[in-house]
């Protein structure tokens, strides 16, 4: 190994997602057949532990009657784990969000709600400020070469395009981009490169790329090429497929500022 | 030994509280004058914008229950702020504990643009006074805010974005860290139970 100076400075992060269901685990490729992965409060400790930068548990079942468990779980996490995460899944208000926060999530996420009612991006952002207002976009390289925004978990298709949407967002209070392509999510073939760096180029917030990760220089790439300031993956870290003290030493061998 | 922490309409106060508790210390959040002033350790959180922070802090004569305070006091990130002399977020005079402005983030004149705020894990060298003790020059923490307080006679602790600031200051009985210890890994609980050990 070479030797390695140091660098002061902001570190690119990566964040384990844990996406959650009935209090559970689980990761399913391209949004179906899911598999359980543990219990999540378990996993996060874990992964917290051995030096993930953030977490994101994304309650994908969210309903109504279910708020309740989440945010029970949410404080249970909270109880437990040392670095921020955000929750995701079905968060439509600021009641909602107001729940959470105060169970102890730094962050939420939001996705479909925003997008059928862009104001409650604003609403949350004059509530609890845009650094706890995660913008999550679903996105799929259409045949025209556009990137279009879906919606539901990927099972509706919109015509309007990712960047404009990202814009509008961010210009209504949106404090970080969680963007996921649909093109490579679950394939482990690497991340979207070409819409990360246009968002990373374009936005004044910082841009998590989602979806891809397979190897570690998927993760370098997505850091060098494209910019993006974090990256996310899930299946990769729960099936031990990449350990996450591995790959941020790839990364810092490989001069990509990583917090080690 | 009793720890109180600071109600005021600036949170996230539930994740401080939880800190405190992983790592064996019980801490109360309140607003009551009596219980701030009995406490043997005070902490001062914030996440928000600070014109409606101060405005609140005010209304309710915690401005000068804070200044009054005589045991160790620890602001984390707003609350550091707010302890500064002025905040230009929004034109804000604050409490004047610390002379150090507090000033927003400005693209670097040379360079690649970076994001404003800044979010994620950066280092804190130059660390001065007990609530370091045992913690490594260039440690990571965990930072999210957009305003920064400059560098100064009472810095403790800096770190670098755009430029080199105050991420730790320290005069008398009260501390402040703009990054968050509640959410900082080991390092931040070695940091809070550094400032819970402060006589």
């Amino acid at each position: 190994m070479s030797e390695q100076v140091m660098k002061r400075g902001l570190t690119k992060r990566i964040i384990p997602c844990l996406d959650i269901k009935d209090g559970r685990t689980v990761k399913g490729t391209n949004f179906v057949d899911l598999r359980d992965a543990g219990d999540p409060v378990e996993l996060g400790a874990l992964y917290a532990a051995q030096g993930a930068d953030e977490l994101v548990f994304l309650d994908i079942t969210a309903t109504v009657e279910k708020r309740k468990t989440l945010a029970e779980l949410v404080n249970k996490i909270s109880h437990h784990i040392n670095i921020p995460f955000t929750v995701g899944g079905g968060i439509s208000s600021v009641e909602n969000v107001k729940e959470l926060l105060g169970n102890g999530a730094d962050k939420i996420s939001v996705n479909t709600a925003a997008f059928n009612r862009p104001q409650l991006i604003a609403e949350l952002e004059k509530e609890f400020g845009s650094q706890c207002v995660v913008l999550a976009i679903d996105t799929k390289k259409e045949e025209d070469g556009e990137w279009y925004v879906y919606l539901h978990g990927g099972r509706t298709k919109t015509n309007t395009k990712c960047v404009d949407w990202a814009k509008q967002a961010v210009g209504l209070g949106a404090g970080e981009i969680l963007l996921t392509s649909m093109n490579h999510d679950g394939t482990k073939a690497g991340f979207a490169l070409d819409i990360t760096k246009t968002l990373s180029e374009l936005l004044s917030v910082p841009v998590i790329a989602s979806g891809g990760g397979g190897k570690m220089e998927h993760f370098e790439t997505v850091f060098n090429e494209a910019q993006a300031d974090a990256a996310l993956a899930a299946s990769i870290f729960h099936f031990k497929e990449i350990a996450i003290p591995d790959l941020k030493r790839y990364l810092y061998e490989h001069q990509i500022p990583v917090r080690i | 030994m009793s720890i109180v922490i600071i109600k005021y309409n600036a949170g996230n106060i539930q994740s401080v509280l939880y800190a405190l508790e992983r790592i064996g210390a019980e801490a109360t959040v309140t607003d009551d004058p009596a219980a701030i002033r009995a406490a043997s350790k005070v902490i001062f959180p914030g996440v928000g914008e600070a014109s409606s922070a101060m405005a609140y802090l005010k209304e309710r004569k915690l401005d000068e229950l804070i200044l009054s305070l005589k045991q160790p006091v620890l602001g984390i990130c707003l609350g550091m702020q707010l302890m500064c002399s002025y905040s230009e977020e929004n034109d804000t005079p604050c409490l004047g504990i610390f002379e150090e402005k507090v000033l927003r983030f400005q693209q670097p004149e040379q360079g690649a643009a970076v994001k404003i705020p800044q979010i994620g894990w950066n280092n804190i060298y130059d660390l001065k006074t007990a609530l370091f003790s045992e913690v490594k020059e260039e440690s990571y923490c965990y930072f999210v805010h957009s305003y920064y307080a400059a560098l100064g006679a009472h810095t403790i602790a800096t770190t670098d974005y755009t430029k080199a600031y105050s991420a730790g200051l320290h005069r008398d009985n009260f501390y402040g860290v703009q990054f968050h210890p509640e959410k900082s890994a080991q390092v931040g609980e070695q940091i809070l139970k550094n400032f819970i050990n402060l006589i």
